[in-house]
Parts: structure tokens; C-alpha cells; sequence
């Protein structure tokens, strides 16, 4: 069964429901049982469920330490360009957003990566908006034979592509590819995305697929939360998971948790800064409660929180589950060196420096891990 | 007293340390000298051996943290996830680490970090050929044992249960075979999560133990290290002063043979 059959036998309004339906019994079945199904994340992430919460970040806590020791890895995110042919309706580099396009040449990634290692960075993601004619696979492959030298570790989030070209970047270098389907909302989604090739919904939805297929060492997958039912949309991303895992038995998977931050809006040629206001909300506690859910459901996934999250929420989730961390990220292109000043993709909320959140990870008694992969294993 | 002697060299504690995990390399290092341990095995991937990544500040200082003359650096392939990427990463190591000794850690499945025991013969057969000095980490397979012994691997290293579960030797059946066929000696790893389990395996005649998870992730890593330590010189002292044996059956007091008699 593929992915898209699974996912097309699923009636939102149903497993909404059901969450909802989810009995404190539900919970405690869930809680006390060594493999868990994803019935048993629809409990822990159901209302039901919050009364939970602490027995959760325990328990999540134990998992945490046992798989992946008193550690956090981190990373940083390098935006490579905002050209993109999309409209995402929540998108501060949105095709019908009228801001200054940038794609970083040769000379200026040099720049940024000399400015981001003084930092002692290991790791790097690179991101693009959507722009096939400039930011293609052979720009990537560009970038990346530039990147290596100086990172044991590149991932990328950029376009879905095709199973050949993701072949070809994992040849060149690159570990990990993150797509987060944004919501598997099917009708929702088509409304925050009205035009680009990104408007193909099951496109999206098999990228995955075809990043498995292609041998990729790591898989990336999220959802926007802010942009529908957050309970229900997690469902589904947990159940891709689920499907990718035993699929692509050999890959390893990483969840994120993007909320959605205000973005700038250029409106007759001025930027402004406007807090666009989203269907569903969600609060840290719920944060909290999702991140501890995934983990009792899945030992292994690695959990990433970014630097959208407030100081004291990601001071405080480090114990709950969470395995990677960005910091001091800049959400622009040339935001570390080239230029600083243009405009981000979204505004962070976290904004101490690498060595802040070092500092931080290590008072808590937890070891900040720089490099935790090897070039010669590509 | 038979010493353990692994390629010629002599060790005098049977416990060996994995690094990872800990809360700090401080931390680590204080555990392994705790453990007394001599043997510590740092995974490849953990290393920058990158000549330009030393140019700019390295945060990740593992190494230094282990220098001390009594410990023996092994270095690991985890992350390989077949032969050609293990004997890769291994001639790296042995270039970057100045060792041919290698713990050669094959795992395909990210999620249970299962050994491949037919990717893990294929290597071994190649290492040994270069000159290294190889520790396969393998299932407690006695048949794959014994094809490893034939390789050239200098040790075998069966698992006790699934690597990080800490839940003891649960494949016990099986290490008794192996440690009653080989030649070469037999290090449990993986899955020894409490001294108790540590001081079993060495009973049962293990040659050394290997652990990670357990002392790393306990409440204080140095005090747990300290036990492990005593734990498994109880459990060799044991095996050496051969215990008795456990009475299988009882002594009937209505014997059914006594008309033989």
C-alpha cells in the first residue's frame, strides 16, 4: 500500500473526532504499554490527555536519555535564497509578497559559512524557496561542493524533487532532507497554497517516498502547526512516519515542530511587520504535550526544536524528549554575513548565539553535540 | 591466572567503556577512570578528523578528554550501514587515530541499531586483510561466531539484548554456546544495564564486558562506573573459584531405584 492509499482510506473529520472521543482510560492504556499504536498517540495527544502531561514528559524524559543519552545536537539553518514561484499564503518569501530576491552566488556562501563557523557549527541545513529555473539541482550541487569541506553534516529543505535528483545530492554530500507537508488537510491545503508547483498536494505528500527510495540517510517530516487542527494533522504525520519507517527501513526520520510566527508584508513598497492570524493556535502546553507524544510513540525519532520557539520554552523542553536544537539562526539569505539587514522568511524568537545555547545545554548537565556524523559514511 | 590478552596486549581490568551519552566529556572521563577501565571505544562519527574543520574552534574535544596512558582508544564505524562504508570509515580512523584497532559496527536498521551479521562478516574478512585488529558487535549468533573466529577477528562481541534496553543478557542461552565454542575471546556488549547483569556474564565465563547506556544515563555515572568495576571483578573472581553447581533435581526421599540395590 502506498502512502497515498493509506492516507485517501482516512476522513479527517473522522480521526478528528476520534481524538476527541479519546477517554482518560484511553490515556492510561496508552501510558502503561511498551509498544504503542497510533490509537495510542491519538490518546496521548487528545484533550484527554493534558491532565497527563507530567507522567508524559517522565516517561518521555526516561525514553529520551535511554536512546539518546544526555545530549542535544546542534545545528544551524543557512538560507541559500527567497526566490520562489509559491504562494503560501503564510510565507514571508511568497511569489505576491513584493520584497527584493536573493539567491546567494558562489563568493557570497563562502561569506556566510566563514561567518557561521566561527561559531563552531558541524552541522548545516540548507534552505531555498521554490525556483527551478535559478535553484535547481545543479545550484545545489554547486552550494554543497562549496559546504563540504567545512561541515561533517549537510541536510536541505528545499522543493520536493525527484527520486533521481535526490539521488544526486545524496551523492554529493547530503545526509538529510526535510519536506513537512504543512498540513495533510487536502481542501486546507489547496487554500494556503492557490499557485506554484507547490499547490499539488499528493506531489507533497509522496516526496517522502521518493526520498526513501533514493537511499537518503534521513527523512525530515513536520507540519505547519497554526495551520489547521494540530491533534489531527499530527495524527497524520504520524502515521507517514509509521509508514516511512517500515518502508524505508534503513532511513532515519526526524520530526519538527514549526508554529507559525509572524511574518513582514511589503505593501506598497514598504515593509511592515503584520501577525497574520491562524485558524488554530497552539500553546506550549499542547507544544509540550506533542513532543512528549511522539516520542513514547516512536523511541527513536529524532525531535528538533528551531528557534521559533521562545527562551524560556526551549530552556525548558530540552528534558521533554527533544534530540536537536538550532541556534542563532538567521532566516534571510546572507543573514549571517552578505546581508544581514534583508528580509527573514519568518521572525525567530529565540536569538541567543550558539554559544549562548551551548552554555545553556551544559547547565542542565546535558553535552551540546557539534559533530555526530562523518563524511566518509556518505 | 589466564590474563586477557586481545592481539598481544594485556589488560588488566575486564570492563570496557563506550563514551557516548554522557552529560558532559567531563563527566565521561571521570566515569571511565572510575571504571578502571582500559579499553574505551569512541565513536568515528563523534571526531573531527577533518583537517579543515581544525582550523576553526572545535567545541567537540572527546579526545583530550581520554588521554590518559593507561586507555586504549577503540574506534567505531557506528553510523556504517554496510562493509563498504565500515572498511571506509575504518582506514579513515586508522589514519586520523593513529590505531588499527577497530570496533566494527554494522547497523542498516537506525531504529533497533541491529547488527548485520552478513555485512559483518564481509568486513572482517576485508579488515583483517589490511592489517586491522578487529571487534565485530554482532547477534549472539554462535554459527556467525565461529565464521568470525575463521575471519581473523581478534575478539567476538555478541549482544546481551538490544543495544541501549539495559535489559540484561536476555540472549543467555546462546552467549553460553559462544563462550564455550571460541577461541578467541568473547566480550558481551550491548544491553548490560545493572552491575548484576555485568557480574552474571563474567560468572557465566565472559572475557570482558562492554557497557555504555547504563553507566552514562544512571543518576551519577561515576558511582554507577565504580560499581560495574567491582561488579565485574566479583563476577570473574567467581568464575575462577568455580561455584558450585545448581541441583537440578531433587533428592527424592522415596528413591525409585532402591530395588536395584
Amino acid at each position: 500500500m502506498t502512502f497515498k492509499e493509506i492516507y485517501d482510506l482516512q476522513s479527517w473529520d473522522e480521526v478528528k473526532k476520534s481524538i476527541c472521543d479519546k477517554s482518560s482510560h484511553d490515556v492510561e492504556t496508552a501510558l502503561s504499554s511498551n509498544r504503542r499504536t497510533p490509537e495510542d498517540f491519538k490518546a496521548m495527544i487528545s484533550p484527554a490527555a493534558a491532565p497527563y502531561l507530567e507522567q508524559m514528559a517522565q516517561l518521555s524524559h526516561q525514553l529520551t536519555q535511554k536512546r539518546f543519552g544526555k545530549t542535544i545536537q546542534l545545528y544551524v539553518p543557512m538560507y541559500l535564497s527567497n526566490e520562489c514561484n509559491n504562494i503560501c499564503t503564510y510565507c514571508g518569501f511568497s511569489l505576491d509578497n513584493k520584497i527584493k530576491r536573493k539567491t546567494l552566488t558562489t563568493d557570497e556562501i563562502l561569506r556566510e559559512i566563514t561567518e557561521i563557523k566561527k561559531h563552531g557549527f558541524n552541522h548545516i541545513l540548507l534552505v531555498t524557496g521554490e525556483a527551478k529555473q535559478r535553484v535547481n539541482v545543479d545550484y545545489f550541487i554547486k552550494a554543497i561542493e562549496i559546504i563540504k569541506p567545512y561541515f561533517a553534516n549537510i541536510s536541505i529543505e528545499v522543493q520536493p524533487l525527484e527520486q533521481n535528483e535526490y539521488e544526486e545530492l545524496q551523492h554529493s554530500g547530503i545526509y538529510a532532507v526535510l519536506v513537512y507537508q504543512e498540513t495533510y488537510h487536502k481542501e486546507k491545503y489547496k487554500e494556503y497554497h492557490p499557485r506554484g508547483k507547490k499547490s499539488d498536494f499528493y506531489y507533497r505528500l509522496e516526496t517522502p517516498d521518493r526520498i526513501g527510495n533514493a537511499g537518503m540517510h534521513k527523512i525530515g517530516l513536520g507540519v505547519l502547526l497554526g495551520l489547521e487542527d494540530w491533534r489531527t494533522d499530527s495524527f497524520f504525520c504520524a502515521l507517514h512516519l509509521d509508514y516511512l519507517q517500515k518502508k524505508y527501513w534503513q532511513t532515519k526520520y526526524s520530526i519538527s515542530f514549526p508554529r507559525i510566527r509572524p511574518i513582514e508584508v511589503a505593501k506598497n513598497g514598504n515593509i511592515s511587520k503584520v501577525f497574520k492570524t491562524f485558524e488554530v493556535s497552539v500553546t506550549d502546553k499542547e507544544l509540550a504535550q506533542l513532543i512528549c507524544a511522539y516520542r513514547l510513540f516512536n523511541e527513536d525519532v529524532e525531535l528538533s526544536i528551531s528557534t521559533r520557539e521562545s527562551e524560556k520554552f526551549r530552556n525548558n523542553i530540552i528534558k521533554l524528549g527533544v534530540t536537536s536544537m538550532s541556534a542563532g539562526s538567521k532566516t534571510n539569505p546572507g543573514g549571517y554575513a552578505v546581508e544581514p539587514e534583508s528580509l527573514e522568511q519568518f521572525e525567530i524568537s529565540d536569538e541567543r548565539n550558539a554559544n549562548q545555547i551551548a552554555k545553556l545545554i551544559s547547565s542542565i548537565n546535558y553535552e551540546p553535540v557539534w559533530k555526530d556524523w562523518d563524511k566518509s559514511f556518505l | 591466572m589466564k590474563k586477557l590478552i586481545i592481539a598481544g596486549k594485556e589488560f588488566q581490568s575486564r570492563l570496557f567503556l563506550g563514551t557516548g551519552k554522557f552529560g558532559s566529556s567531563k563527566q565521561m572521563e571521570d566515569a571511565v577512570l572510575a571504571s578502571g577501565s582500559e579499553l574505551v571505544t569512541v565513536a568515528l562519527k563523534r571526531i573531527d578528523t577533518s583537517k579543515v574543520l581544525k582550523t576553526f574552534e572545535v567545541y567537540d574535544d572527546i579526545l583530550k578528554h581520554l588521554a590518559h596512558p593507561h586507555i586504549k582508544l577503540l574506534p567505531n564505524t557506528s553510523g556504517a550501514r554496510n562493509a563498504k562504508e565500515a572498511v571506509f570509515a575504518a582506514q579513515l580512523s586508522r589514519e586520523a587515530l593513529e590505531t588499527n584497532w577497530l570496533k566494527l559496527e554494522i547497523h542498516p536498521d537506525p531504529k533497533y541499531l541491529m547488527p548485520d551479521p552478513i555485512e559483518t562478516l564481509k568486513a572482517t574478512e576485508e579488515l583483517t586483510k589490511l592489517g586491522f585488529v578487529v571487534l565485530p558487535y554482532i547477534h549472539a549468533d554462535p554459527v556467525l561466531c565461529k565464521r568470525l573466529e575463521d575471519a581473523g577477528a581478534a575478539v567476538v562481541m555478541p549482544l546481551g539484548s538490544p543495544i541501549g534496553s539495559n535489559k540484561g543478557l536476555k540472549t543467555i542461552d546462546f552467549l553460553e554456546i559462544i563462550i564455550e565454542q571460541s577461541k578467541i575471546p568473547v566480550i558481551i556488549d550491548a544491553g548490560i544495564g545493572a552491575p548484576s547483569d555485568a557480574a552474571k556474564a563474567m560468572e557465566l565465563g565472559a572475557d570482558a564486558v562492554l557497557v555504555n547506556t547504563a553507566i552514562a544515563v544512571a543518576g551519577n555515572p561515576i558511582e554507577m562506573a565504580r560499581a560495574f568495576k567491582m561488579a565485574v571483578e566479583a563476577g570473574r573472581m567467581a568464575y575462577k573459584a568455580k561455584p558450585g553447581t545448581i541441583k537440578q533435581i531433587a533428592e527424592a526421599s522415596s528413591p525409585l531405584t532402591a530395588f536395584l540395590y
